[in-house]
């Protein structure tokens, strides 16, 4: 369970987070919906960790432990996992390198013997093939000139194999067609469990089509205004957020 | 990736200071009184019995050094070096050569085993029987400046590949020493290279004869160890026509808080349709924290491809010392030859760092590469300084250059001086140069998948470097690849 309490956040002396207060239960999934700048992608920055966030007030915790204190190299290892809006590009290293790599620093930091290679292996290819993901992809340098949806294939593949706790998907459906959002979003469905929150943070509706919600959240201006089901997506997406906008204000 | 993981755990037991390789040998030494003069000269040539002809040779190259002054080009700075207060022989005792491994001090087996030399290495060393499949490494070890344990010798001879020091050769094969020695870095070439030609203690000799493609990696490790002892290493490769020899150098200095100073001088020939490999891991102690200490290194590295069609790649991974001033470098003699240069140069701390390469091209259709990668991190000073030029005779020259540089963090300094020079018009030279900084959001992205800051640098620098880490022999590849996680440890977070 993630919960975050009364939470306060600065970037360069600029207030981005308000007093936010957020609980995701295992196996629920929250969205979190808001416009432009009602800093959902910060958030999930704070989350996991970030540098150059200044946290003045508040909690965050993963099943009772306290992440804030914590690097994101340990929340990662803790079984947080992001799912980023824009995944970076790690020139000259494969990207079966980095999955070995992160799987095993996983597995190290949980005092777990490393993968043999026939089992990581084996793992990849089950995984990749899922996603439609082709083995020569894999050879390839992190992220390095693949296509919008490619990239969010392999975020998709990298959470399948760290298997999270809990993940948070920031702006998943951006810069994505409709088929690729289709096959990211049900590789997303594939990995709903009663163990696993995921906190969905989306600017539209389209995407909650395809991952249906427990719960939806509409933040603004750095809290979250209104909380209902799945129905306040929908009723977002016909009247649009200038009414929380007022609400707020 | 396996290495990468042995990087990671590497990186993990290391302190800051705590040079690995910081230990002192107890081997009784025998050396020549501090300073330099002719006597000194003399008695370095009397002690390896030399002819006369090469006391000749020293004196002569003594006499012209006293008339020159250090070179100030560099882009290094380091207090004046007193070279009257510095040792230029010392050799462990021991009566005579040693006939069998058994013989040679068990201190020295010790410290190759604390050295970590690969264990194929080892193996030989130890004389295990290895499989005869199995590709064979022999190794000239120099510790301090005398050859103590040559390995393999009789396989290579079978080959006839001479494989010895190069004091060694100078008795058994005197008219191919007189004949290459100097031909390639002149005796009155820079001030470094004419020191060592008047002091050099030791170094290997290989002659690889026509048409042998000689049958395994020559590999040499050797370290200083003594105290205030200029090293001052010797080496001469000579690959006949038509013949292939590839040769790996690798080395690392116990920890000192005097600086040291090593200028070495290496000459590769290749004749007609010959080519020759030579990589490099230099990982000599590069000083404390606070720029304390260190290896002083100026090194002259040359090539010459003297035979049409002849072929000589270098390829290096520099991580050590306190500066470094190395240009390895390529004559293109004869039409067709063709000149590589593969650099990592990784500097991190106060670490100064001057390297890059000449390739000269003289025959016509000569062609050369040059990838060059450095990485600074710390209070560290970077320096690619690179030579191309095509002589008027050297029609339809051609050359590629691409040198990358990697900043981590915000003290440091990446700088690249480029000459390039066209004497014909047919000549096509490409230079590409890139600048970047590790950014924050790789280093988030790779922290968020569980790696910590230190793990992320490596992995995001080998993929900086993956392009030279492919021209490595396997072996030295492995081994490179941990060196440079810890030789950038500390550099983040």
């Amino acid at each position: 369970m993630l919960e975050v309490k009364n939470l306060h956040v600065s970037v360069a002396g600029k207030k981005i987070i308000d007093g936010l207060s957020l609980k995701v239960a295992d196996g629920e999934v929250a969205a979190i919906m808001g416009p432009n700048g009602s800093g959902k992608s910060t958030l999930s920055y704070v989350v996991a960790g970030r540098a150059d966030y200044e946290v003045t007030e508040g909690s965050i915790r993963l099943d009772g432990v306290d992440l804030l204190d914590k690097t994101p190299a340990e929340r990662a290892a803790l079984g947080l996992f992001l799912v980023f809006q824009y995944p970076l590009e790690i020139p000259g290293v494969a990207t079966m390198t980095f999955l070995k790599a992160a799987m095993n620093a996983q597995r190290k930091a949980r005092e777990q013997a490393e993968l043999s290679t026939p089992e990581f292996m084996k793992k990849v290819r089950e995984a990749a093939a899922k996603l439609n993901i082709p083995q020569d992809m894999l050879k390839r340098p992190v992220n390095l000139g693949f296509s919008g949806g490619e990239k969010k294939r392999m975020e998709i593949l990298q959470m399948a194999l760290l298997e999270p706790k809990f993940a948070i998907l920031d702006e998943m459906d951006s810069g994505l067609d409709i088929d690729a959002l289709r096959i990211c979003a049900e590789g997303v469905n594939a990995l709903r469990s009663k163990e696993r929150g995921l906190l969905v943070i989306t600017h539209y509706q389209r995407l909650l089509d395809y991952i249906a919600p427990d719960t939806v959240h509409v933040m603004h201006k750095g809290r979250i205004v209104r909380s209902g089901g799945p129905e306040l997506a929908l009723e977002l997406e016909k009247s649009g957020y200038a009414d929380y906008a007022e609400e707020a204000a | 990736m396996a290495a990468v993981q042995e990087t990671v755990d590497k990186v993990k037991t290391l302190d800051v200071d705590a040079y690995k390789y910081g230990f002192t040998t107890d081997i009784e030494s025998e050396k020549a009184p501090k300073g330099l003069n002719e006597d000194i000269v003399r008695f370095i040539s009397a002690k390896k019995n030399e002819p006369e002809w090469l006391t000749e040779w020293r004196l002569d190259a003594f006499r012209r050094w006293q008339t020159m002054a250090e070179p100030q080009w560099a882009r290094v700075h380091y207090p004046p070096i007193d070279y009257q207060d510095l040792y230029y022989y010392s050799a462990p005792k021991t009566a005579e050569g040693p006939k069998s491994l058994d013989e040679v001090d068990p201190e020295l087996l010790r410290t190759y085993e604390k050295l970590g030399i690969p264990l194929r290495e080892q193996e030989i060393l130890a004389g295990v029987q290895a499989d005869p499949n199995a590709r064979k490494v022999a190794v000239d070890a120099v510790f301090d400046s005398v050859s103590v344990a040559t390995t393999f010798k009789a396989e290579l001879a079978k080959a006839g590949v001479i494989f010895c020091p190069i004091s060694e050769a100078v008795k058994t094969h005197p008219e191919l020493v007189k004949k290459y020695l100097g031909s390639v870095v002149p005796v009155t070439d820079n001030y470094f290279a004419t020191l060592n030609s008047a002091v050099f203690s030791d170094g290997s000799f290989v002659y690889v004869p026509p048409g042998v493609r000689c049958p395994m990696e020559l590999s040499t490790y050797f370290r200083i160890n003594e105290r205030n002892t200029g090293q001052f290493e010797r080496t001469l490769i000579i690959a006949d026509k038509g013949s292939y020899v590839s040769y790996l150098e690798g080395c690392t200095a116990p920890q000192r808080d005097e600086n040291q100073l090593h200028a070495a001088v290496v000459e590769l020939v290749a004749l007609d349709d010959a080519e020759i490999k030579y990589s490099t891991v230099q990982n000599w102690y590069p000083g404390d924290s606070e720029g304390k200490g260190g290896i002083y290194n100026f090194v002259t590295k040359r090539g010459d491809c003297r035979g049409a069609r002849s072929k000589i790649s270098w390829t290096q991974v520099e991580t050590g010392s306190a500066i470094t001033w190395k240009y390895p470098s390529c004559i293109l003699r004869g039409d067709f030859s063709r000149g590589e240069f593969y650099s990592i140069a990784i500097s991190n701390g106060y670490q100064q760092v001057d390297s890059g390469t000449k390739m000269l091209h003289l025959g016509a259709n000569t062609s050369s590469r040059v990838i060059s990668k450095g990485i600074a991190a710390g209070h560290s000073q970077n320096t690619y300084r690179g030579q191309i030029s095509a002589h008027r005779k050297a029609v339809n020259a051609r050359n590629f250059t691409n040198c990358d540089s990697l900043l981590i963090g915000n003290a440091c300094g990446a700088h690249t001086v480029p000459y390039i020079e066209a004497k014909n018009s047919s000549a096509v030279f490409e230079h590409e140069a890139t600048t970047s900084k590790i950014s924050d959001d790789q280093l988030f992205y790779c922290m968020q998948r569980a790696l910590s800051a230190e793990e992320a640098t490596a992995l995001i620098v080998n993929g900086f470097v993956r392009d030279v880490l492919q021209q490595l022999p396997m072996e030295f590849a492995v081994e490179a690849q941990k060196l440079i996680a810890i030789s950038l440890e500390g550099s983040v977070g």
